[in-house]
């Protein structure tokens, strides 16, 4: 059942209201640039698809235009950062933080300077734009990089808070966005504190999960649908919404899976290197258990429509559910 | 207008800093040498006459920012700042070592002063232009200034820099270009032409000038020039030879990346102390 702690939105199961995650930075930003006169906007010549359009409209001195620039779009942010400003620096995760890695790595982060990079359109749900704007390796790219944090927010309402969260947080910061409209799960009084996973679903009663399910980013709904199907079947688990890929809440990830005994990670991500990489980690040192990856197989993505590819890719709840009984199957008793 | 005295005052401080380059770099057994000795001149003009700095305060908020873009020539950044006072001149001997402050290429997390982490090529303009950018915002008076190598026009990030810096009409911001005609693989020319540095420059809405390196009150006269240009970023292009005062290591691309050995030391050190064996004297 939903943990209502939680303060979810009512209807997730019925007809939820939607809205693409980059709407929740577009948001978050405008109240940014309320509240901090030292945050800056920098553009490489996508205003409106990153949802900057509007701060540009509203602080026009405090938007700052890069042109088709990756590059400098972050060795500029971070000579800003280094000055004292707070730049995020929005673009398609493809090519920031993927064409602009090495200066993400010497300017900002090794420099350690507060640049927030906020990656959009991540994922093969990008859809008909095709494989070179689907963006499947950033998380990869950025939680090996010291001093970054990385969050994959759950949906728009999320997204927004996380936003406000690394607008806080002293150091550099990478957040991912998805283009297509999803679920919005959350809402305004739903607890969001970084580094700090949310169990969204339990196991009536005193009934133990036979499976824990740790889902990143907006898949996180691909996950609850599948808990909901898990659930008629008899198979009670746990489903957590792990937003902050780094730094992992390690307590709640590894007392889940010795209480379940079997995991299943599911991110909208390349599978080497991800979010599912990043829980395999701590849990092969803490607490080994049956694990499986939910989330794309070392291959590109392609063109078509989001629903489609997520399963063509084995990213949607069916895909969830198969691997929540696959980790079920492979416990050692 | 500088008086000779102080010309002859920078330029000795300019020798000091070549000394310490070529023992630093023995002492380290790896490292860059060309290119530390060409810019010692500058160097020394930018820390005993240019910035407005406080060696004890080198993080003092009003003060000029020099920024390295080719870190790899940090012994010469390194030196300078020594003799300058940031710290104690043997700490040059620590260069590259475990534990040092004055890593292989510099980190602004480690020494207070290098305003920045570089080292990768192209990457140095764009982080000057937006520290500069956002000095504009508040209003700040302080200069940021760029040092950067001729190699590093061959990466893209730099024009990406040089497009923003015009269009923004960074007045404010002065890059200084080593113009040694040297990089890892050979002569610039031949491994990617760069020229027109200077049309380049100007056709991005840049003041460009170009002077003699070597010669400490014509690179002040061009960087007080840069001053008065309210409509753009200047450019300076300093020609020098990689190397310089050591004739053995002048015009010579394979000193780019490596350091002398004790050997070679012992005699570049005299040439640099005898002014090239004019002068006899007990160094000898």
């Amino acid at each position: 059942m939903l943990n209502t702690e939680l303060k979810l939105a009512q209807n997730i199961f019925d007809k939820p209201a939607e809205a693409p995650t980059r709407d929740g930075y577009g948001k978050a930003i405008l109240e940014l640039g309320e509240k901090d006169p030292r945050v800056v906007v920098l553009c490489a010549d996508l205003a409106e698809s990153t949802r900057s359009l509007a701060f540009k409209e509203t602080y026009p001195e405090r938007y700052i235009e890069l042109g088709v620039a990756e590059q400098n779009l972050a060795t500029v942010a971070a000579g800003l950062a280094n000055y004292g400003k707070i730049p995020f620096i929005a673009s398609y995760a493809a090519f920031s933080p993927g064409r602009n890695n090495e200066q993400i790595r010497t300017t900002i982060a090794l420099n350690d300077v507060p640049v927030k990079i906020m990656g959009m359109h991540a994922g093969v749900s990008v859809g008909p734009d095709g494989a070179t704007h689907q963006a499947l390796e950033d998380i990869a790219l950025m939680r090996a990089q010291p001093n970054m944090i990385v969050i994959s927010p759950c949906d728009e309402e999320e997204a927004r808070k996380a936003v406000l969260a690394v607008a806080a947080h002293a150091g550099p910061a990478y957040v991912r966005f998805a283009r297509e409209k999803t679920p919005v799960m959350t809402t305004a009084d739903t607890r969001f504190e970084l580094g700090k996973a949310n169990i969204v679903w339990k196991p009536e009663g005193d009934t133990k999960p036979t499976v824990a399910l740790f889902a990143t980013g907006h898949l996180l709904y691909q996950a609850l649908s599948a808990a909901r199907e898990l659930e008629k079947e008899n198979i009670p688990v746990v489903v957590v919404n792990v937003h902050t890929v780094k730094p992992l809440d390690r307590d709640t990830i590894v007392a889940l899976a010795r209480e379940a005994g079997a995991v299943v990670t599911t991110e909208e991500h390349q599978v080497a290197g991800g979010f599912g990489s990043a829980v395999a980690e701590v849990l092969v040192q803490e607490c080994p258990v049956p694990q499986e990856f939910v989330g794309v197989h070392d291959r590109y993505g392609q063109s078509g429509e989001p629903t489609e590819l997520l399963k063509e890719y084995g990213m949607d709840s069916p895909t969830i559910i198969a691997a929540a009984k696959k980790a079920i199957s492979r416990k050692s008793n | 207008m500088l008086s000779d005295e102080q010309i002859k005052s920078i330029e000795s401080k300019a020798v000091a800093i070549r000394e310490t380059i070529v023992t630093m770099l023995v002492a380290a057994g790896s490292g860059h040498t060309a290119g530390p000795l060409g810019m010692a001149d500058i160097f020394a003009a930018f820390y005993f006459h240019i910035l407005n700095h406080d060696p004890k305060n080198p993080m003092w908020e009003e003060r000029d920012r020099l920024f390295l873009s080719n870190g790899h020539i940090c012994p010469v950044r390194y030196a300078a700042m020594a003799h300058a006072g940031y710290f104690p001149i043997a700490e040059c001997l620590t260069l590259r070592k475990f534990g040092s402050r004055l890593q292989g290429h510099p980190e602004r997390v480690r020494l207070p002063g290098v305003e920045t982490t570089s080292g990768p090529l192209g990457s140095g303009l764009g982080q000057a232009a937006g520290y500069a950018y956002g000095a504009r915002m508040d209003g700040k008076k302080f200069r940021v200034y760029c040092a950067m190598s001729d190699g590093e026009q061959d990466a893209g990030n730099t024009w990406e820099a040089a497009m923003f810096a015009g269009n923004n009409k960074l007045s404010n911001l002065t890059a200084v270009l080593d113009r040694n005609n040297i990089q890892i693989n050979g002569m610039t020319e031949n491994v990617m032409p760069l020229e027109s540095l200077a049309d380049k420059y100007r056709a991005f809405n840049w003041h460009v000038l170009e002077v003699d390196g070597h010669n400490i009150r014509q690179f002040i006269d061009a960087v007080d020039e840069a001053k008065a240009i309210y409509e753009r970023p200047t450019l300076i292009i300093a020609h020098t030879i990689p190397g310089k005062g050591v004739a053995e290591i002048e015009f010579d691309y394979r000193w780019h990346g490596k350091p002398p050995t004790a050997e070679e030391a012992k005699r570049f050190i005299h040439e640099l102390r005898t002014l090239k064996g004019k002068i006899t004297s007990e160094h000898q």
